[in-house]
């Protein structure tokens, strides 16, 4: 998030695309159900009438895959009204002329036939965002999970320099960070392309840098993601893999081709509270400690860096997973890997990472500190690009960006679109969660998701056994037939592995960031 | 700048800022006045008329409706406050299912507190008709229970429901005596738009919503919730070698007192016997316990024969930052490539 | 401004026409009351009727005049003959009538009232002379019965939206200051000084202020300002306009019960013949006022008429009271100022503007000036709605207007107020109908509901009724009023049926001490009334109940018998009507009652034919072996 969440409450707009925010982040949705309570105009667009609906001032019910064609007609309409901020586009802004002219594209009969929301509802929202101001712009995975993903985020950028609606106190462009500490891994380069603190692996000056503190010689190559790993190692590449408190074959879309990779590895170390679906694969399991017996930090989603305190002993022989990898490396005969506590750890990262240069276990006590926080008196960061942007000349860059279709659409064989989702109840691939008896008895079971008009034309009833097809495979799971899906869409979590919704997902990737498109995956349902 | 005030709360004098109620401002100066209905999250309501004070020497006011103004003089205590309170405690207690030892309230009760403050006399009770509403409890929730036999109409929940979480799922049903504090057709929670985050269940002032999980632990600890990446700022409450409650951290700016219900509820699988607590090795198809030296030698002698591009290491949006940070430094440092990532995308 | 000028002599015209030209002029009163009593068919067959004998006629369906009990009312006006009103006009009458009286102009004596106008018929009385009419002062309900409610024209002809027209000339000002100097006291319970809200809301700044029309009348009995809508809805109208322009706001809600059909009809005809005619909307008589009126319909909860309960209702919340202050002239709906009134009060505004605060204040005390309009039911002969002047002793109001007690009986007690008045006995009776005199003797104005009980009145089962009404209808928020008028009436309970302890009586005092002065919002506050008052004035009922065993009034059942007297003949009447087989005798013999079977339904004691008059309510008797 560029800005900070306790900012939602002074926001006079929220605009949340993408997002289902009161199931996958609960506490961020309250805040915004009682923001709109307090005045603030609340905008969901959403394929599905998902709960944040019911506190909505505005519901955009915007056809899955449409997110860039729906927010570039926000941008030309605003435009067009002349609500544009034209003093902070002049200031803080290029490529508006390029970016201007890319919208010609975007009218409304095009907008309308893409994203299937009347103009006058894209006006609306529009108008209210670009005046009742401050507006912030919060988006997830509904926005990320494309082919053209990047594309979304590049859009939604936009619209917030067009407003001027970003370096400023409830603005900004505010992705919602899914995994507790997904956040803090990416901040410390668990990243294939960056050390930590972002500092790319091909610049020299970096590689010399770590290289300095680290010992050794690092690869200057940029490393595989995600995605490509599995493809590496279903290729021979790859043949050992070391995976820490992951479960890819839940989460990963088309997950049959990861137990297929998982197969060929010669040799597989898993890191895990649990014996996961995916630990079943490995050759050697190691047991990890949780949150609650370790010490450490995680980041959220608005960059705070947070303590994790240990409340409890490791159950039996576990063990956190900071001392394994230390152990490993020092049975490897490594040096750099003895640490005694997570203290420690941090101070290295202080001194590596820019960003995090100011944070030290002694400052983050009590609330934390949000980078970037550079220095011990740097009091960190509460909204990002005040008075600049974070690249070179300052200056915030428009994209011009092009309609891009989903890799899948609907056809006779595949006649719906297939989108995921979060539960509340459950986290990720509920390992955890679904060991909460309380939880596993609120939400025990996957749910397809689909309009009655749709359920009526398949013949299907609510809470019957169907078989979701698509290109990759079949699952099986029960149907619930409800009106917060529009006809031609339905949905699953992936929570659960009795229905693994990965199984039949699309992994096709977004080419510059890698994230498989499981947000629209073609699919037909039949009765079992 | 707001204002500041001085007043004179039962002789003593204090200083609070302009817009506070008399309730808070004595509150805060540990001058206790009786209420149930006033949280100080939420709203005045003004309901349960226990917390009645005389300013200046005029009638009788609700301090929690009443702001604190210059020079006042504010008395919490008078014969005629006290039979006011006295008479309204006991109408409570009369229609109010006492059973305290086996109550989930477990003694954090503000009902026995007042009562205790107020000196309520059995005798007095014995005059009033009691009411057995003989009411349902409802048990649906896994987390906590509702019995409405126990309740005291005081709102806390709805106002929560309605101020904090923004939801509305609380209202209250049918008039008069018979008013009861249910969902949307009183339907049992489950089967309402709740979203089970506790936050009534905290901030109930009686027995009536109370937590399945026990409400006391030995010591707690703060630290972060492990569930999303808004990173709430928890209490785990523990006792023995068990995680047995969470409470909300109000100082952490990313969540200021609020949870969910993963959060607040979601703490089972620490002590789950599902653990993994040895290492394990397959052997011949099957996993077999091994002591960790073993397995460690294991892992190096097969890592070591796997450097470059044949090695590929995915960390975890799970684990914490120094963790991050190592399987990435291991990743680079001793296995001589930058193929590490992790979940980030899914 | 023109415009209407011009509209209202053409409306007197029309009016003018209507009462002077050589067709006879037939008024029904069709208001809810007329309604009841079949008015609507009464209505058909007057047209039927003249149509089939061919005597052309203006039949005119209007309001109520307020003598509910001689409904459905029929008048007649024959050109240069004064008006003649009918009263039980039921269908089987409609042909005899217009035979008698339109052909052959004879007065039916059985269904004749009396005249309206200077000229006198026969021995017929004038209507305004008679008792019942003869010491109201009809000025809010002036046109109520007498002009055709849905339409303007009659209204504008009757001084309609001159006050309108006067209070532009002179300004808001102007207006409040008039209304000061009347000295309009609200007429929905509190009898607050209507200018004294209206400066807070005036006072207060903001870019929205409302003005709400309280016409929710929740009080059971109560039917004034139903009637007043029913009858002369623009009266409303305009005073609503007049106040908005006076508190500078620009929309009006009417909050009014759904269970008032005939009213709601009314009001949104009226509100769009105002529409039409420019009363309503922008700009309205070139003013440059802004006003509209909105109608939001109430689902019937007597705590709506509790002004903040009745906002959070048009806000679409459960209606429930919220704690005051913030006082809704300074923040009401949605947060913005907002007044309310009830439906008398507006209506006065028009008068007030119509005629002038002297005029206004000619009648009344030095404290309550004005008129009342009270809705009289009860055990009383001349039931239905009556206008008074504030002041009027309740001797009077009873006895001279309602006729005193009917059958003979021997009248008790009088309830003013609502179910949250309080209770006058009769040695209390000569004290002024005024907001103050009323609250000295322990009851209250309220909206004007007065109920006449007699003898036969238990005042402690009285008590027990409406304390079950304020239990049932209280909103549950505040612990005094939800607990404690459900204490109290769990404690009536027990005294009536006999289970009462001598502490009760004392306990009752206190916790109707402890909820008038403890709860929340008016309804809580006045609800003990009833039972105070009965224990005030008629302790010595409560003692009998509870030392005694006995129900003076003999109504509570478990304190009375059924005794057979020695002047049964044996007619078996009652044995055959007994539903407990309780009454066992052979035909032509005495009778007797099997206490121990008898329910006390009391059919033995009403089919018994008054000729024997041979059953026998006792109570505080032992229960008698059979004869």
């Amino acid at each position: 998030m560029t800005n900070s969440i306790a900012e939602i409450d002074n926001a006079g707009t929220l605009f949340v695309i993408g997002a289902n925010t009161t199931n996958a982040h609960p506490v961020i949705g309250q805040r915004m159900r009682r923001a709109s309570q307090n005045g603030a105009k609340l905008i969901v667009a959403n394929p599905k009438e998902i709960d944040l609906v019911r506190a909505a001032d505005y519901f955009i019910q915007h056809r899955p895959g449409s997110d860039t064609v729906l927010l570039m007609g926000m941008c030309r309409y605003i435009i067009e009204e002349g609500l544009h901020d034209q003093e902070f586009i002049a200031d803080h802004c290029e490529n508006f002329e390029d970016f201007q002219e890319s919208l010609d594209a975007y009218t409304p009969e095009f907008v309308e036939e893409i994203t299937g929301v009347p103009w006058e509802q894209v006006a609306i929202v529009a108008r209210t965002f670009a005046t009742n101001k401050p507006s912030a712009i919060f988006y997830a995975m509904g926005i990320t999970q494309h082919t053209h993903g990047t594309d979304n985020v590049m859009a939604v950028a936009n619209l917030a320099l067009i407003t001027g609606q970003i370096g400023k106190p409830s603005t900004g462009v505010n992705p919602l960070r899914g995994q507790n500490n997904v956040q803090g891994a990416c901040d410390m380069g668990g990243l294939p392309n960056v050390y930590p603190g972002y500092q790319n692996v091909t610049i020299p000056e970096n590689k010399a840098k770590f290289e300095k503190i680290w010992g050794g010689e690092l690869s200057a190559e940029i490393g595989l993601t995600h995605t490509e790993i599995f493809d590496a190692i279903y290729d021979g590449e790859i043949t050992a893999l070391y995976l820490v408190g992951e479960n890819p074959l839940l989460t990963e879309a088309n997950a049959k081709h990861v137990r297929e990779a998982l197969e060929k590895l010669d040799f597989f170390v898993v890191q895990d509270l649990f014996i996961s679906e995916t630990a079943q694969y490995a050759d050697v399991i190691l047991p990890a400690a949780s949150f609650a017996e370790k010490n450490g930090t995680f980041t959220n989603t608005e960059r705070r860096v947070q303590r994790v305190r240990a409340a409890l002993s490791p159950q039996g022989e576990s063990k956190p997973d900071w001392w394994i990898t230390s152990q490993i490396a020092q049975k490897m005969g490594e040096p750099g890997f003895d640490f005694s506590q997570p203290s420690e750890i941090m101070e290295e990262i202080a001194s590596l990472t820019p960003i995090y240069g100011g944070i030290s276990y002694e400052r983050i006590e009590e609330v934390g500190l949000q980078w970037p926080c550079r220095d011990a008196d740097d009091p960190g960061t509460q909204y990002l690009h005040k008075g600049k942007f974070a690249r070179p000349n300052g200056k915030g860059q428009f994209v011009p960006l092009e309609y891009k279709k989903s890799a899948e659409i609907a056809d006779d064989e595949y006649p719906l679109i297939l989108t995921t989702d979060r539960s509340l109840y459950h986290y990720h691939s509920a390992t955890m969660t679904r060991r909460v008896a309380g939880l596993e008895e609120l939400d025990s079971n996957e749910w397809l998701k689909l309009s009655p008009d749709d359920a009526a034309q398949f013949g299907i009833e609510d809470g019957e056994w169907v078989e979701v097809y698509s290109r990759r495979g079949k699952i099986k799971v029960r149907a619930q037939v409800t009106d917060i899906c529009p006809t031609g869409v339905c949905s699953m979590t992936f929570h659960f592995h009795e229905s693994p919704t990965n199984e039949i997902t699309n992994p096709a990737l977004d080419p510059v960031a890698k994230i498989p498109e499981t947000k629209v995956t073609a699919v037909r349902v039949e009765k079992i | 700048m707001t204002k500041e005030y001085n007043l004179t709360i039962d002789g003593q004098k204090i200083i609070a800022q302009e817009g506070t109620s008399i309730l808070d401002a004595a509150l805060e100066n540990d001058i206790f006045i009786p209420h149930l209905c006033h949280h100080p999250d939420l709203k005045p309501e003004g309901a349960c008329r226990l917390c009645g004070v005389e300013i200046d020497g005029g009638r009788m006011v609700m301090s929690c409706l009443s702001t604190v103004g210059e020079g006042i003089d504010v008395k919490t205590d008078s014969s005629e406050i006290r039979q006011a309170r006295t008479i309204a405690m006991e109408l409570l207690i009369a229609d109010h299912h006492m059973d305290c030892l086996a109550c989930a309230a477990a003694n954090d009760c503000a009902l026995l507190d007042i009562s205790a403050y107020l000196g309520i006399q059995p005798d007095r009770l014995e005059r009033l008709r009691p009411s057995d509403k003989g009411l349902p409890i409802d048990e649906s929730n896994p987390f906590f229970q509702f019995d409405p036999n126990k309740c005291v109409v005081c709102g806390i929940c709805v106002r929560t429901c309605n101020e904090i979480v923004g939801l509305g799922a609380l209202g209250f049903i049918n008039r008069g005596f018979k008013t009861v504090i249910g969902t949307f057709g009183n339907k049992p929670f489950t089967e309402s738009i709740c979203e089970s985050c506790g936050e009534c269940v905290v901030r109930c002032p009686v027995g009536a919503l109370a937590p399945k999980t026990p409400k006391f632990a030995a010591r707690e600890v703060q630290t972060t919730c492990v569930y999303c990446g808004v990173g709430c700022g928890i209490y785990l409450g523990v006792a023995g070698d068990k995680i047995v409650n969470v409470r909300a951290d109000r100082e952490r700016p990313t969540n200021e007192g609020s949870l969910c219900v993963k959060g607040r509820y979601g703490f089972n699988f620490i002590n789950h016997p599902d653990r993994l607590t040895k290492p394990l090795i397959k052997k011949d198809g099957e996993f077999v316990e091994a002591e960790w030296d073993e397995a460690l030698e294991l892992i190096a002698s097969k890592f070591v024969q796997s450097k470059g591009d044949k090695f590929a290491a995915l960390a975890s949006a799970k684990c914490t930052n120094e963790e991050n940070y190592l399987i990435q430094k291991f990743t680079r440092a001793v296995m001589e490539t930058n193929t590490v990532d992790h979940c980030a995308r899914l | 401004m023109n415009d209407l000028i011009a509209y209202q002599q053409e409306a007197a015209s029309v009016w003018e026409e209507l009462n002077s030209n050589d067709m006879p002029l037939i008024t029904v009163g069709n208001a809810t009351c007329g309604r009841s009593a079949g008015s609507i068919d009464v209505v058909e067959a007057i047209q039927a009727e003249t149509a089939e004998i061919g005597i052309d006629c203006n039949v005119i369906e209007v309001g109520c005049i307020g003598l509910c009990y001689l409904e459905p009312i029929v008048s007649i006006q024959k050109q240069g003959q004064p008006m003649v009103v009918f009263g039980n006009v039921t269908l089987k009458q409609v042909k005899k009538l217009v035979a008698d009286y339109l052909v052959n102009d004879q007065i039916p004596p059985k269904l004749v009232i009396g005249t309206i106008g200077e000229e006198k018929i026969g021995d017929v009385p004038k209507l305004f002379e008679l008792p019942v009419l003869k010491p109201q002062v009809r000025r809010a309900l002036k046109r109520c019965g007498f002009i055709d409610p849905t339409s303007l024209e009659h209204y504008l002809a009757n001084s309609g939206y001159s006050g309108l027209t006067r209070a532009f000339d002179v300004g808001p000002e102007r207006i409040v200051e008039e209304v000061k100097l009347a000295g309009l006291r609200g007429r929905g319970g509190a009898g607050f000084p209507a200018w004294r809200k209206w400066t807070f809301c005036r006072e207060a700044e903001s870019d929205q202020k409302y003005l709400i029309c309280n016409a929710d009348e929740g009080d059971p009995g109560a039917f004034m300002n139903r009637s007043l809508i029913e009858g002369d809805p623009h009266a409303l109208i305009e005073g609503m306009i007049i106040t908005g322009y006076a508190l500078g706001a620009s929309v009006g809600y009417i909050y009014c019960r759904a269970e008032y059909p005939l009213a709601l009809e009314r009001l949104r005809l009226a509100i769009q013949q105002a529409e039409e005619n420019g009363l309503l909307g922008v700009n309205i008589l070139g003013s440059s006022f802004d006003f509209k009126i909105k109608i939001k319909e109430g689902a019937g909860a007597f705590v709506c008429g509790e002004e903040t309960a009745l906002i959070q209702s048009i806000e679409g919340e459960r209606g429930m009271p919220t704690p005051r202050p913030p006082f809704p002239a300074v923040s009401g709906l949605w947060g913005k100022p907002t007044i309310i009134n009830n439906v008398e009060s507006l209506a006065c505004v028009g008068l007030i503007m119509q005629n002038g605060a002297e005029w206004f204040a000619e009648y009344g005390t030095e404290k309550s000036k004005g008129t009342k309009t009270i809705a009289l039911v009860g055990k009383v002969v001349n039931s239905g709605l009556v206008e008074v002047p504030m002041g009027i002793s309740l001797r009077e109001l009873i006895f001279d207007i309602g006729g005193g007690v009917p059958d003979g009986k021997k009248f008790k007690a009088v309830q003013t107020g609502g179910p949250s008045g309080g209770c006058v006995p009769e040695e209390l009776l000569d004290i002024p109908v005024d907001y103050d005199s009323l609250n000295e003797v322990g009851t209250i104005m309220g909206s004007g509901g007065v109920v006449v009980m007699d003898e036969s009145t238990c005042m402690v089962d009285f008590a027990r009724y409406f304390l079950d009404f304020a239990e049932k209808e209280s909103c549950g928020k505040c612990v005094p009023c939800r607990l404690g008028t459900k204490q109290m009436l769990t404690i009536l309970e027990d005294i009536v049926e006999g289970r009462g302890k001598p502490e009760d009586i004392d306990l009752l005092e206190e916790l109707g001490e402890a909820v008038m002065a403890g709860s929340l919002c008016g309804l809580g506050q006045t609800a003990p009334n009833p039972v105070l008052t009965t224990l005030r004035y008629f302790r010595d009922e409560y003692e009998a109940h509870i030392y005694e065993g006995k129900c003076p009034a003999k109504q509570c059942k478990e304190f009375i018998t059924y005794h057979i007297l020695d002047s049964c003949i044996g007619c078996g009447l009652c044995l055959r009507n007994c539903s407990s087989n309780a009454i066992i005798g052979e035909p032509k013999k005495l009778h007797w009652i099997e206490q121990e079977l008898c329910h006390k339904c009391g059919v033995c004691y009403e089919v018994c034919p008054p000729k024997f008059f041979s059953v026998e309510i006792r109570t505080g008797e032992l229960k008698e072996e059979p004869a």
